[in-house]
């Protein structure tokens, strides 16, 4: 049951992940009625911003990544936003626009040829944006191999220093670098239950906590101890875990703990035991699927409740028609570009922070996510809003709970496979309807 | 009408069947030797035609004689490669559709353009959407509702989902709420059933008669006739004829030629 759960979260939260990126799918196909195949590569170059902007700002700013404060993200997502953005701004401006009067075979290549071209501009070595710290070495100056030679060593005497610059931390662009998002956002276990509270007996030399309260273990649940403390006038919480067989202790019972170097870990000092809860629900988890759906319930207002909104879907219906109506067309048409890019970014940037180990953006693996949203977007019904969303949950949910209860390997499958069903079942998607014109 | 005169003398013949258009008011629209081609495919082979305020001023022809590019020219949603158009002493040639409507001029397009997957009010509100004055677009919506009260039933509709009647009224509500002082419009009697057509009529002299002047272009040259101050023939790409409206009606060639007369 706990599983159960568990997999539904990451369907959550994945899933609306999927359907950001599927809106933007659907927006640019609603009105250009042709699908943007470099869509996938803006959602990487979003992801590769969020990897790039964070270790920047972060050594720009000088913070650890733990510590970083809640501005820094949002710096770091605007800044996916903006250059994600203007990306789409310039490729609707410079490779769809000219095209607009093409047949849509055209610009459906053309979609594939921009796709291509950000790949490998993406591949491209890059200028490091930052470093980590110099290398200095220190050897006999007679043992000097060519290539140290070459690089100019200090020798002073019999001993040469060589200095390297230290790694690329960040390059512009992807490069190679970097390999693993710092972790932006802050993130805890929101329901876990502190279950009693206790003193330290020695510090952290002996490794021991008396219990004010009798308590009770229970096996396959975790539970550590946790203190508060003060680093850099910052409140932090650090933990320990405990080195005890479950069972029921009385109070008063001493606790053997597993002892780390921590000097707030005093004789005498307090300390509160808390329970890892079944099913555990991060906030991170939570402010993904919160700030997706204030996205979606954005875009929906503006596209069904707004003046512009109007505009967007009368350009979608006829465009021709629609400047008629005083609705400049190329305004719309980049402005709803913007909007899907943009979606697109914010949507790397917090699929990032949920999974920063995964490998660095120019991989397949990004890529392989924008297809499966390109999926969503079809499945739900392409063109169409609500559909996207429904897609982008439905395609997470098969793709979660197939590789939970079946088979792990299989997940890539389970997506594809959905499409091929669908589109055999119902081509316009499930919520896409073959719209008729009274004539 | 070629069978129907026998005098073959080009320069007599204009000179016989094209007046120039001497009304009171000044000029609103102007066009003047407007060449257009689609591709190798030439529509307008120098057309020229006065519009002059107050009037309505009809453009009349067969299927394919080039009225509706004549119009689509007018409201820069194709460009002629040659000619001149000026609204109000403006040169207007080259600007694009969505500027013509900030400068007083609203187009109810052929075929209607109506946004069949918005609702009705939605249409009827991006009629307005160059304007930025509340309180003249409530005024200018009650007004054209007023006109319309069909379209004031269906106001929570797709427009999708209305008659071929409705969506024409729909099509010239929306058109109004630009508060345009040149209207355009695009046959709207085709496809209607007679009544319709007397009550659409019957509509554009009054929106005429309020003040705005119409450009009207039809195949039904009967109605369009019976309502216009001017009438201009086209065929094939040229004006063949331009007189007042009420002489054309009368005119053998026109009879003959447009109102299946005898």
């Amino acid at each position: 049951m706990a599983d159960f759960f568990q997999t539904l979260i990451a369907t959550i939260a994945v899933g609306s992940l999927y359907a950001l990126v599927a809106l933007g799918y659907t927006l640019v196909y609603g009105i250009l009625k042709f699908i943007n195949f470099a869509h996938s590569d803006i959602f990487v170059l979003g992801a590769w911003t969020t990897f790039a902007g964070s270790t920047v700002f972060l050594t720009k700013f000088g913070y650890e990544p733990e510590q970083s404060p809640w501005w820094l993200g949002v710096c770091v997502l605007l800044l996916a936003i903006f250059v994600c953005g203007l990306t789409g701004y310039l490729i609707e401006r410079f490779a769809y626009r000219p095209l607009r009067k093409a047949p849509r075979l055209n610009v459906l290549i053309t979609a594939i040829g921009v796709s291509l071209l950000l790949q490998n501009v993406g591949q491209l070595p890059g200028l490091a944006l930052v470093r980590g710290p110099e290398r200095v070495v220190t050897k006999p100056a007679d043992q000097l191999t060519d290539r140290e030679k070459s690089t100019n060593p200090e020798i002073a005497g019999d001993t040469a220093t060589i200095r390297e610059p230290g790694e690329a931390l960040a390059t512009l662009p992807f490069g190679s670098s970097p390999k693993r998002a710092p972790t932006i956002l802050p993130d805890a276990v929101l329901n876990e239950t502190v279950v009693a509270s206790g003193t330290s007996k020695g510090g952290a030399k002996r490794g021991v906590i008396v219990l004010d309260q009798a308590i009770e273990l229970v096996p396959d649940r975790g539970y550590r101890l946790e203190i508060a403390r003060t680093i850099d006038g910052q409140p932090r919480r650090e933990s320990l875990n405990l080195a005890v067989e479950p069972g029921k202790y009385e109070a008063g019972v001493e606790l053997a703990t597993q002892p780390r170097r921590n000097p707030a870990d005093l004789d005498g000092a307090r300390y509160t035991l808390v329970r890892d809860p079944l099913v555990p629900i991060r906030l991170l988890d939570v402010l993904i699927v919160a700030s997706s759906l204030v996205l979606m319930a954005g875009l929906q207002v503006l596209v069904f409740r707004t003046k512009l909104g109007s505009a967007m879907r009368a350009v979608s219906f006829n465009v021709d028609t629609a400047s008629l109506m005083g609705i400049n067309v190329n305004f719309v048409i980049s402005f709803t570009f913007v909007l899907g890019t943009a979606l697109a970014a914010a949507a790397a940037f917090l699929y990032a922070m949920k999974y920063p180990s995964l490998q660095q953006p120019a991989s397949g693996v990004w890529v392989l996510l924008g297809l499966k949203a390109f999926v969503a977007a079809v499945v739900g019904g392409i063109g169409n809003v609500r559909g996207a969303v429904l897609g982008g949950f439905l395609i997470a949910g098969i793709e979660f709970f197939g590789a939970r209860y079946i088979s792990t390997e299989l997940r890539d499958v389970y997506v594809f496979g959905l499409l091929i069903v669908v589109l055999l079942v119902r081509p316009n998607g499930l919520l896409g309807s073959a719209v008729r014109e009274k004539v | 009408m070629s069978a129907a005169h026998t005098d073959d003398n080009p320069a007599k013949l204009a000179e016989q069947h094209i007046r120039p258009n001497t009304g009171d008011g000044p000029v609103m629209l102007q066009v003047s030797d407007l060449h257009m081609a689609y591709g190798a495919i030439r529509a307008l082979h120098g057309v020229d035609l006065t519009v002059r305020q107050g009037q309505i001023v009809t453009l009349i022809g067969c299927n394919g004689a080039g009225k509706s590019t004549t119009l689509r020219s007018i409201s820069g949603m194709c460009k002629p490669q040659r000619g001149k158009i000026t609204l109000e002493g403006r040169e207007i040639l080259g600007l694009p559709s969505h500027a013509m409507v900030r400068l007083g001029m609203a187009h109810s397009p052929e075929g209607r353009g109506i946004f069949a997957n918005l609702t009705v009010e939605e249409n009827l509100e991006l009629g307005a959407f160059a304007r930025r004055d509340k309180s003249g677009i409530a005024a200018d919506r009650e007004r054209a509702l007023t006109l319309f009260p069909r379209v004031r039933e269906r106001m929570k509709q797709m427009a999708g989902t209305l008659s071929g009647g409705e969506q024409q009224m729909l099509a010239m509500a929306r058109a109004l709420m630009a508060r345009p002082r040149l209207l355009l419009l695009d046959e709207p009697s085709l496809g209607l059933a007679p009544q319709i057509v007397q009550t659409i009529f019957k509509i554009i002299r009054e929106i005429n008669a309020a003040g705005t002047t119409v450009l009207l272009v039809e195949q039904n040259a009967h109605m369009a006739l019976n309502i216009a101050h001017f009438g201009y023939v086209l065929e094939v790409g040229r004006i063949v004829m331009a007189r007042p409206a009420k002489e054309l009606a009368a005119s053998d060639e026109v009879r003959k030629a447009y109102l299946g007369g005898h």
